[in-house]
C-alpha cells in the first residue's frame, strides 16, 4: 500500500471491504496476417476497465456477445496475461505476477464455466473431478481428501454416493452442480460466474441460481456473475455493470440501473428483454438499435456506442466520454448522462 | 399425432398424442423445455424427421384439404418451402456456406414457383429488402459467413418467405440472438405478419418472448400439450401445476430479495410407455390416479384447455366455478 501511495498516479480512494481492485484493464489480441504473419492490428477485447468488487457481494455483468465480459473475468483471474492495468487481489496484482506467487494465489479465486458438458472431463469420474483440486493444492491427505469431496457433493444438493460416477451419467443441471463443488473446493473467496445457468432449461435455471445464493450466504462468497439474462442478473446481482464494445459503459446498484438507466445503451438492451407479462407487452415502446456491432480490431473514433446510439450529438462521434462518478455511487461513461 | 424414436434402449415416445388448430393469420406460441418434443411435433408435421429411426405411429396433418402426414415425397416437397415456409433456431448451421445467399434465396423461388433466373434474382433483392438488410441488390452475391447473426437469421426469415407462404413454422429463431437482435426480429416478424397476413406457428423455451407476440399458447412437457390457452387467459389464469411453477420460476414475476421457486426434479426420461401423468414425478399436487393413468387434454372454458387430474378435481367441487383463493399465489 505505502509503495503505491507514493507513486504519482492519483489513487482512487479503496475502502476496506473492496475484495478486487481493477484499474484500466486491457485485453488485446494481435491479429497476425500475410506470410510473414506480421502482426497487423488488435482486438480490443477488453479496452480499460476501472471497477472494484466488493467483499460478500455479487456483481452482475451484462452485455451481448463480443463485448468482452468473458474475457474481462478470465482477466481478472489471471487465466489471460493483461496488455495493461491492474488487478488487486489479496495483496497482490494478479496482471503482474506469475508462476508460484500466482499460483498460491488461484485458491481463493476460483470459476463456474457456461457449459458443464464442456468443462467437465468426461473420463474422470465426479468424485476425481471434484478432488483435483484438493491434490494440484495439496491441501488434504487421501482419507481426508474422499471425505472433503463427499461433503462438497452434499452441499451442492448430490448424493455423495455418485462419487464413482462419470459426468455423462448426470443431467445438465447436476453437472453444473458437479463444477459449483468443484469451484467449492478450495475454499475460495471470490468465484467468476460465467454464464453459469445459459445453457440450462428454465426450470433448472432456479435451481441453480438458488444454490448459487444459498452458498453465497453460507460461505459468504463473493461473485462476478458474467449473463447475458439481464432478468436473471436483475435477481441475484447487488450491483450491475454494463459492457459494449471492450468498454464499460455503466455501473450501478441493480435497483437504480434497471429503474433509470443513464447510459443509451442501457436503456436499448433493457428495453430489449422481453417481460413475460402479455398486458405489459402489449404497450411497450422498444428501442431499437440500428445496424450490428462495429468491428473490435477497428472500434468507431470517440464514444464506441456512436454509430447505434439514438441520442448521438456531434460531440459523441470525436471525443470519448470518461468514465466519471454520479451521485449515488453509480458510474457512467456518455457525455449526456447526468 | 405420435411420434416414437426407435433406439438401442428401446422406444422413445417423443411426441404422444399432439392434437391442435392452426387459425389462418394467428399466431400460435408453442412453449416447453428441451426434450418436451415441441420442435419433434413440428417436424413431423412436414415429414422432415428421419425415418427410421422416427416414426409417426399415428396422426393426421390436415392442410388445405390434404393429409400431410400420408403424403408422397415429391408431394411433401411441393408443400414444404412452398406453402409452409419453416425457420431454424441456427441460422449458420441451416444456412449452405459455400453457396451465395442470393443463390439460396432463388432456389425456392426457381423450383416451386418456375420463375427464370432474372426474375427469381429481382424478387430475392425485394424479399432482402423486406426484411431489412441494406443495400440488398448488391448483398445478394455474398455469402452466410458474410453476414452477422441477425442478419443471417434474417435472410432465413427471406428464404421461408420467398414463395409467400400460408403457414410459417418458426424453431426458436431468437434463441442464438443477442437480446437487442432478438426485439428487432420480434418487430420484424410483427410487422410482417400485418402485411402479409400469414398464420405463424412459433416454437420457443422463452415465456416472454411468446408473451409479446403470441395470440394463442401451448405449454408442452414430456412430449404431450399439458395446456393450452389464449395468451392473455393463460398468463393470468394457469391452471396445469407445470404452467404455474413454470411462471413462478421466471425471475420478472418475482419481488427482489425473494427465493426463485424453482422445479424441483429432472424432466422425464420418455422410454416408459405414457400411461401415467409425464409432470407427475416433479408435481406438488400429485396423487395416485397421476402415477396411474395420463390426462386426457380437456377444455376448461372457451379456449382454455387443461390436461390434469387435480385440476379437474378442483373443478367439480367448485362445481365449474374456481373460487377466488385458488387463483391467489
Amino acid at each position: 500500500m505505502l509503495a503505491e501511495a507514493n507513486t504519482m498516479r492519483p489513487e482512487r480512494a479503496r475502502p476496506a471491504d473492496t475484495l478486487v481492485s481493477i484499474e484500466g484493464l486491457k485485453m488485446h489480441f494481435p491479429v497476425y496476417k500475410g506470410v510473414l504473419r506480421r502482426k497487423v492490428g488488435a482486438v480490443q477485447a477488453v479496452d480499460g476497465l476501472s471497477f472494484d468488487i466488493m467483499r460478500g457481494e455479487t456483481l452482475g455483468l451484462v452485455g451481448e456477445s463480443g463485448c468482452g465480459k468473458s474475457t474481462t473475468g478470465r482477466a481478472i483471474l489471471g487465466l489471460y496475461r493483461p496488455t495493461a492495468g491492474k488487478v488487486h487481489f489479496g495483496g497482490e496484482d494478479v496482471a503482474a505476477i506469475e508462476g508460484e506467487r500466482l499460483r498460491r494465489l488461484r485458491p481463493k479465486m476460483q470459476m463456474i464455466f457456461q457449459d458443464p458438458q464442456a468443462s467437465l472431463n468426461p473420463r474422470m469420474t465426479v468424485g476425481s473431478i471434484v478432488a483435483e483440486p484438493l491434490v494440484e493444492h495439496q491441501v488434504a491427505k487421501a482419507g481426508e481428501r474422499r471425505a472433503r469431496v463427499r461433503e462438497l457433493l452434499d452441499q451442492v444438493g448430490l448424493n455423495p454416493d455418485y462419487v464413482n460416477r462419470y459426468p455423462h451419467e448426470f443431467s445438465g443441471g447436476q453437472r453444473q452442480r458437479i463444477g459449483i463443488a468443484r469451484a467449492l473446493a478450495l475454499d475460495p473467496d471470490f468465484i467468476v460466474c460465467d454464464e453459469p445457468i445459459a445453457a440450462l432449461d428454465v426450470s433448472i435455471q432456479a435451481q441453480v441460481v438458488n444454490l448459487l445464493q444459498d452458498l453465497q450466504h453460507r460461505l459468504g462468497l463473493t461473485y462476478l456473475f458474467i449473463s447475458h439474462d439481464l432478468s436473471m442478473v436483475r435477481h441475484i446481482a447487488d450491483r450491475v455493470a454494463v459492457m459494449y464494445l471492450g468498454k464499460m459503459v455503466e455501473l450501478a446498484d441493480v435497483d437504480a440501473l434497471f429503474s433509470k438507466p443513464k447510459h443509451p445503451y442501457t436503456r436499448a438492451l433493457l428495453s430489449a428483454v422481453p417481460v413475460p407479462d402479455p398486458k405489459i407487452e402489449a404497450d411497450r415502446r422498444r428501442i431499437l438499435l440500428k445496424g450490428d456491432l462495429p468491428d473490435a480490431a477497428n472500434p468507431p473514433k470517440g464514444c464506441r456506442f456512436c454509430t447505434r446510439c439514438p441520442e448521438a450529438v456531434a460531440q459523441c462521434f470525436d471525443v470519448e466520454p470518461e468514465w466519471r462518478d454520479l451521485e449515488g455511487g453509480r458510474k457512467v461513461a456518455c457525455h449526456l448522462a447526468n | 399425432m405420435k411420434t416414437v424414436f426407435h433406439t438401442q434402449d428401446g422406444l422413445i415416445h417423443a411426441v404422444n398424442g399432439v392434437s391442435f388448430h392452426l387459425d389462418e393469420g394467428e399466431l400460435l406460441a408453442v412453449v416447453g423445455e428441451s426434450g418436451s418434443g415441441k420442435s419433434v411435433a413440428m417436424m413431423s408435421l412436414l415429414q422432415l424427421l428421419p425415418i427410421p429411426p422416427a416414426e409417426i405411429a399415428s396422426g393426421r396433418v390436415a392442410f388445405e384439404g390434404q393429409d400431410l402426414v400420408r403424403l408422397s415425397a415429391s408431394g411433401i416437397r411441393q408443400v414444404r418451402g412452398a406453402r409452409i415456409g419453416f425457420i431454424f433456431q441456427d441460422p449458420m448451421t441451416s444456412l449452405n456456406p459455400v453457396f451465395t445467399v442470393g443463390f439460396q434465396i432463388m432456389e425456392p423461388l426457381r423450383t416451386h414457383l418456375g420463375m427464370s433466373r432474372r426474375q427469381a434474382r429481382k424478387r430475392a433483392a425485394e424479399l432482402l429488402e423486406l426484411v431489412g438488410i441494406p443495400g440488398a441488390a448488391a448483398r445478394l452475391n455474398d455469402y452466410p459467413h458474410q453476414f452477422s447473426g441477425g442478419m443471417r437469421q434474417r435472410v432465413m426469415i427471406a428464404i421461408a418467405l420467398a414463395c409467400d407462404p400460408k403457414v410459417l413454422i418458426a424453431d426458436e429463431p431468437t434463441t442464438a440472438l443477442d437480446v437487442t437482435v432478438q426485439a428487432q426480429i420480434l418487430e420484424l416478424v410483427k410487422d410482417l405478419r400485418q402485411r402479409l397476413g400469414m398464420a405463424i406457428i412459433w416454437i420457443t423455451h422463452d415465456l416472454g418472448v411468446a408473451a409479446g407476440i403470441a395470440d394463442r399458447i401451448i405449454v408442452m412437457y414430456g412430449g404431450q400439450i399439458v395446456e393450452h390457452a389464449r395468451i392473455g387467459e393463460l398468463f393470468e389464469n394457469p391452471r396445469h401445476p407445470y404452467t404455474r411453477a413454470l411462471l413462478d420460476s421466471l425471475p420478472g414475476r418475482h419481488k427482489a430479495n425473494e427465493k426463485l421457486r424453482s422445479i424441483g426434479g429432472q424432466p422425464p426420461l420418455l422410454t416408459r410407455e405414457p400411461d401415467f401423468c409425464p409432470f407427475s414425478a416433479r408435481c406438488s399436487h400429485v396423487h395416485d390416479r397421476c402415477r396411474a393413468e395420463n390426462p386426457p387434454l380437456e377444455r376448461v372454458s372457451e379456449s382454455h384447455d387443461v390436461a390434469c387430474w387435480w385440476d379437474k378435481e378442483r373443478r367439480a367441487i367448485s362445481g365449474g366455478q374456481l373460487p377466488e383463493s385458488v387463483h391467489a399465489r
